[in-house]
């Protein structure tokens, strides 16, 4: 019997060593989904050095995709007492009850990444979200400079059918070009977002445009099918990035290598950095009382071949991606 | 060697003294660590957030002291928050008739599987394995979504909690886990059915020799722990107020794991409800305590669950052993003598 305490013990003191100081003035709590994406583990690297950074005492629970696990972390956040909670929710709906908890101990929650349902809106400080319409139209405006009034027939590579993200940045591209007559989209199929289907699909839109002849750009939902893409093109024997211009949409480390070698040719940041802007809203919150606008949209940004590639990939690369 | 009646009732509950002990010395580390932790609001939440599984585990240890095992248990609770979801949203129902509804499908649905078991003569394994697609496949097919309950009674019966002062609640999902696994411990300890249920996980054919209705125990068995599984359901769609077919994957093992943590025998014929109740506090101990720490992966959670099962499992084996050990040497002896 005393064994099997000392098993127990064992198995959780040995992990006491890894408890911080409590010098740090607030303590935040970030219920986070899982780490099923590179995008998802680069935000947890990215939300903890955020959190570093403004000597913030930051604990997060992941949550293995379930919300159960999710309920359970801000229960416990909100039984230790911590000065805010953000919670990335794994699904839309079911919140309602938990929430009204840490308002009840009048603990802020903040959104990052997702939305939940309407229902919940006074639950909430704030969301940090960005915005995948504008994502689609940055890329599309850029198209539009870069095609400089010749014509240009454009293929598209679609996100998974049915994902809010594919239609919103289908939307947001579509609205960008939409004031140059000369860009058009000729063909546009779904890639899946996985590079592999990027690349089949591409080798297909090759094959009916004339072996490429006729393909002036490619718009991908985002950068893992513009590297498949790349490669179809390779593999056709085209030069993608200079007889085909590229644009995509997350900046992941890899697409900037193919960036610096001159492959592709831009892409919209889809910033892993949600946290940051969640801290300001909270650091402002608790000292002046300051009351963020309900939805903080994070910023598109454009990178392109002239934006230093090979630094922002170094940058980049140990984020988790 | 004869043992006085209280060394044996000790011996007899010396595994769900050892779980208790752990769970007491895992709160005192936990309570040392954090200063917050020792409060009635965790003990609390330790009941609300585990409802779900301390009320599958006590189905589940009525399965395993029989000798049996039952995988389907999370896909019937999955199955369960998305028929209630469609019932009260799309199709009208009111809450309480799709309830009953959901508990009459369930037991069907397990005593089904229970008569499989008996009259085809497959392991349990593979029967409720079978089970746990069937109902993981319905629900996917019904929905694929997380669909939310707006109905009155949820957000009523989710907001309704005595309040204990500092915070604590005693709400819903508790009261009807702490009902069950009461409920649980009259069935299995103080009854005709329950002790069937021992006899059963002692010898299949001694128990029909006996005569003992081998078949209708099996089928009630079954049908326990599948309408177990459903009120575990309902509770989890009051928990997140929503349907969704991926929710409580992998919630069977979590039982099984509480139920072995609380010394039941995996190979049947011993163990208490009240075990596992604890088994299932300690797993959600060890959620909590990572929880409380903020920067351990939460996967150190399985870790521990996988230690301390292992942990259970020598030290029943080894109680095991020692205490055939005396007897067993004797009668070896005299049959060798016989002929």
């Amino acid at each position: 019997m005393k064994f099997k305490a000392l098993l127990l013990a064992t198995a959780l003191s040995g992990t006491l060593f890894s408890v911080g100081a409590h010098a740090a003035e607030l303590t935040v709590g970030f219920s986070q989904i899982g780490s099923e994406s590179g995008w998802r583990a680069a935000e947890t690297t990215v939300s903890k050095a955020e959190a570093k950074k403004r000597n913030i005492n930051f604990k997060i629970a992941d949550a293995q995709q379930k919300q159960e696990n999710q309920i359970k972390a801000i229960r416990s956040f909100i039984a230790q007492g911590v000065d805010a909670i953000f919670l990335a929710p794994v699904v839309a709906t079911g919140w309602d009850s938990v929430l009204k908890e840490a308002k009840e101990a009048n603990i802020p929650v903040v959104l990052l990444d997702r939305d939940i349902d309407p229902s919940g809106k006074e639950l909430y400080l704030t969301a940090v979200t960005s915005d995948s319409v504008a994502e689609g139209k940055v890329a599309g405006e850029w198209l539009v400079k870069a095609a400089a009034g010749k014509p240009c027939n454009v293929v598209e590579l679609q996100g998974t059918v049915g994902a809010s993200v594919a239609t919103n940045r289908k939307k947001g591209f579509e609205d960008g070009i939409a004031g140059a007559s000369n860009v058009k989209i000729v063909r546009s199929q779904t890639g899946d977002f996985t590079r592999a289907k990027g690349k089949e699909v591409m080798e297909s839109f090759i094959k009916a445009e004339g072996g490429g002849k006729n393909i002036c750009a490619v718009y991908a939902h985002n950068d893992d099918m513009m590297v498949g893409a790349i490669q179809a093109m390779k593999e056709a024997g085209l030069k993608p990035g200079t007889d085909v211009l590229t644009v995509s949409i997350d900046a992941v480390p890899d697409i900037f290598k193919a960036m610096a070698a001159g492959e592709a040719n831009a892409t919209v940041e889809l910033t892993p950095n949600m946290a940051g802007p969640a801290f300001d809203a909270v650091v402002a919150y608790k000292a002046k009382g300051t009351v963020p606008p309900k939805w903080i949209q994070t910023e598109s940004k454009l990178y392109t071949q002239s934006d230093n590639p090979m630094a922002v990939y170094e940058s980049k690369k140990d984020l988790g991606y | 060697m004869k043992r006085s009646p209280a060394a044996s009732l000790l011996a007899r509950l010396m595994p769900v003294l050892a779980t208790t002990a752990v769970f007491i010395a895992g709160f005192l580390i936990c309570s040392a660590a954090y200063p917050n932790f020792a409060s009635l609001r965790v003990v609390m939440n330790l009941l609300t957030d585990n409802a779900f599984l301390g009320i599958v585990a006590v189905g589940m240890t009525f399965v395993i002291i029989s000798g049996g095992i039952d995988l389907s248990v999370g896909s019937v609770i999955g199955f369960t928050t998305v028929f209630l979801a469609l019932a009260i949203e799309r199709w009208g129902f009111p809450p309480l008739l799709a309830f009953l509804v959901i508990l009459a499908v369930c037991a069907i649905f397990g005593a089904a599987m229970g008569a499989v078991i008996q009259y085809f003569e497959l392991p349990p394994f593979i029967v409720t394995l079978a089970g746990m697609f069937l109902a993981r496949g319905v629900s996917f097919l019904l929905s694929t979504e997380s669909i939310p309950i707006t109905a009155d009674l949820y957000s009523h019966l989710a907001d309704h909690a005595v309040r204990l002062g500092g915070g604590a609640r005693l709400t819903v999902p508790a009261m009807i886990m702490l009902a069950v696994v009461l409920g649980g411990m009259v069935l299995l300890h103080l009854t005709r059915f329950g002790a069937n249920v021992y006899a059963l996980g002692g010898s299949r054919t001694a128990t029909g020799l006996m005569g003992i209705n081998v078949p209708r125990t099996t089928v009630a068995i079954y049908t326990l722990s599948s309408v177990l599984a459903g009120l575990a359901g309902i509770v989890f769609s009051l928990y997140t107020s929503s349907g969704y077919s991926l929710s409580a994957v992998g919630v069977e093992l979590d039982a099984i794991a509480a139920v072995v943590i609380g010394g039941t025998l995996l190979s049947g014929g011993y163990g208490f409800v009240f075990g596992s109740f604890l088994g299932v506090l300690i797993q959600g101990l060890i959620q909590t305590y990572i929880s409380f720490d903020g920067s351990l992966s939460s996967w150190w959670a399985k870790i521990a669950t996988g230690l301390l099962l292992f942990a259970f499992i020598a030290f029943q084996q080894l109680t095991l052993h020692l205490a055939r050990r005396p007897r067993r040497r004797p009668r070896l002896a005299t049959a060798g003598a016989a002929p």
